[in-house]
């Protein structure tokens, strides 16, 4: 049984997701505390040329484990290969990131090894053995502990929710040689909406709801690509076809955490609230003074959205020359 | 084709969540109680399933209480064929793993070609029950899917990933979790209401499925819950016109908020 600490780093097309460098980041704080060693493991092909940027947050040891079945994700190839990593490793936690295909693979990881999972967190503290994890409840609406028992602890960090922390380690990369199975899942095809920011992973959010309405988003996504950062939608602006399902900010759609958020005609429906409760900056910006999102936000502007959101738009420019 | 639909009542999106006393569970009174919005999709695709392949039966499973009953009715309602439920005073304070076991224990005593499941239910948002029930089951999942087709003993799905989608094909049987996108849920029609009164409910405990309290003993348990903090100041920012209010927001937000 070691005391060591091991993250699974998520690569999508050669480039590592931001939450791939949180992870090592935490897992390095969470190494330390438990006196262990840390290390971070990238799956896919052609991610040695990648790997040693794991070293820039602290890795002791980076594992690439390359295999043409792992090119794409497919959730049976890649847990049969992270189980086998974690045999080797013997960690006693193991980090992963909370994307929409890092929970799938930490959910079925939990229940090959029998252990205990905490997905989704936005916070974990360690006191001795025992690792508590903060996690969003009810969409946002509550924040649950819970302490995970066992000498393995599995836990899916939010995107976003964890800081970056440089530090120094040897970054050793050591090949992994990787045996992805009979994996039963095929892959056929993927599309990738390019140049676009994924919600979850945005430092700005610009969302539009009813007050928008229609389906032109322009002056949104003018704001969004001033401040460089992504669009997201209420559930109205949803269900009305304006919007895409997976722009969708809400306890049914997704719950999110960037740096500022930026609430354009939405009245601040509790599923949407509870979906942007873990922003650390709300704005408001709609016509109706009693709009219940003006109670959830830090500012709010009253007034026509389609008068200050360009107005916005310009004093962004002017501010970031 | 036989199609299991793992399915969870939820306290209703619109609910406000108040914490208990104990300050571990949540406010159980005055709720409106529905059936998880994601698990609404799988019984959705399941009914939709049955049609085009021309036969079979939906079987909805659940974990639950006695309250459970009234959402297995309306799933009923809405055309599935039969329910089974287990209620045991030793499965409530399981987690996702002990809740899988439990329904990975009843699956295995039935002739399923598929099983379809909400990717989270939105009441402790685990995404974790869909997929290690296919891994108790030692068959493949697709999670996120958005778009399905059978053919030929396989089915090749649309599921979401971060930034785009990814189209996978995957043998029978295997498991689903259901993305928002995937379908519009009916809603049950008044015969579909009168038909479900008569259709069967099966009830059964723990130690009926051959598993011990133990078993599903808990390795995560809920220690604390608590309010997201509270956002005290909300300033509305004043100014003669939208551009005066749109620069004094940016000033503050790049000044004081720091965040542009």
């Amino acid at each position: 049984m070691s005391n060591g600490v091991l993250v699974i780093a998520e690569q999508i097309d050669g480039v590592f997701r931001k939450v791939a460098f949180e992870a090592v980041s935490e897992g390095k704080r969470l190494a330390e505390q438990l006196g262990g060693e840390l290390t971070a493991a990238v799956l896919g092909e052609g991610v040695d040329t990648i790997a040693g940027e794991l070293a820039r947050y602290g890795a002791d040891t980076i594992l690439t484990a390359q295999e043409p079945a792992l090119k794409e994700f497919a959730v049976d190839a890649y847990t049969k290969v992270v189980a086998d990593i974690v045999a080797q490793v013997d960690p006693s936690v193991v980090l992963v990131g909370a994307t929409m295909t890092g929970k799938d693979l930490a959910a079925r990881l939990a229940a090959r090894l029998d252990a205990p999972l905490a997905m989704d967190c936005i916070g974990i503290r360690l006191d001795g053995d025992t690792l508590t994890a903060t996690r969003p409840v009810y969409g946002g609406k509550v924040l649950a502990e819970v302490t995970l028992t066992g000498t393995l602890r599995i836990a899916a960090i939010r995107p976003n929710a964890f800081g970056l922390k440089e530090s120094t380690g040897p970054g050793k990369i050591e090949v992994f040689a990787a045996d992805p199975g009979d994996p039963k899942i095929r892959f056929v095809e993927k599309q990738m909406e390019t140049g676009k920011i994924d919600l979850t992973e945005a430092e700005v959010i610009v969302s539009g709801g009813r007050g928008m309405g229609g389906s032109d988003y322009t002056i949104l996504e003018d704001l969004a690509d001033a401040l460089n950062g992504a669009v997201g939608a209420s559930r109205s602006a949803v269900d009305e076809g304006w919007r895409p399902h997976s722009d969708q900010v809400g306890q049914t759609g997704k719950t999110v955490s960037p740096g500022l958020y930026i609430a354009c005609g939405i009245s601040g429906a509790i599923q949407h609230l509870a979906g942007m409760s873990s922003a650390k900056v709300v704005v408001a910006i709609n016509k109706d003074p009693e709009a219940p999102i003006f109670a959830k936000s830090d500012y709010g502007i009253v007034g026509d959205l389609f008068e200050v959101v360009p107005a916005v738009t310009q004093e962004v420019k002017k501010v970031k020359g | 084709m036989d199609i299991i639909v793992l399915l969870k009542q939820v306290p209703a999106t619109e609910s406000v969540i108040s914490i208990a006393d104990d300050g571990k569970h949540i406010e159980t009174e005055n709720l409106k109680w529905v059936i998880n919005p994601y698990d609404e999709f799988a019984v959705e695709e399941a009914l939709q399933i049955k049609q085009k392949q021309g036969g079979g039966t939906v079987t909805l499973l659940s974990v639950g209480t006695d309250k459970t009953v009234e959402a297995l009715r309306t799933g009923l309602a809405m055309g599935a064929d039969k329910a089974i439920l287990v209620k045991d005073p030793a499965a409530e304070e399981a987690d996702g793993l002990g809740i899988a076991r439990i329904l990975a224990a009843v699956i295995k005593t039935l002739d399923c070609d598929l099983i379809l499941a909400g990717q989270r239910a939105v009441d402790d948002d685990a995404y974790i029950v869909g997929p290690a029930v296919a891994e108790m089951l030692d068959i493949p999942h697709i999670a996120m899917v958005i778009k399905e087709e059978i053919t030929d003993g396989a089915v090749r799905c649309t599921r979401t990933i971060d930034g785009g989608t990814l189209i996978q094909d995957v043998p029978l049987p295997a498991l689903l979790t259901t993305q928002r996108g995937l379908n519009e849920p009916r809603y049950a029609s008044l015969p579909g209401i009168m038909k479900a009164k008569k259709k069967p409910i099966d009830i059964r405990s723990l130690a009926d499925i051959g598993l011990e309290a133990g078993a599903v003993a808990p390795k995560v348990r809920v220690t604390a819950l608590k309010t997201p903090p509270e956002r005290t100041s909300g300033r509305i920012i004043e100014g003669d016109s939208a551009r005066a209010k749109a620069a004094e927001l940016v000033r503050v937000l790049h000044q004081e908020a720091k965040v542009i």
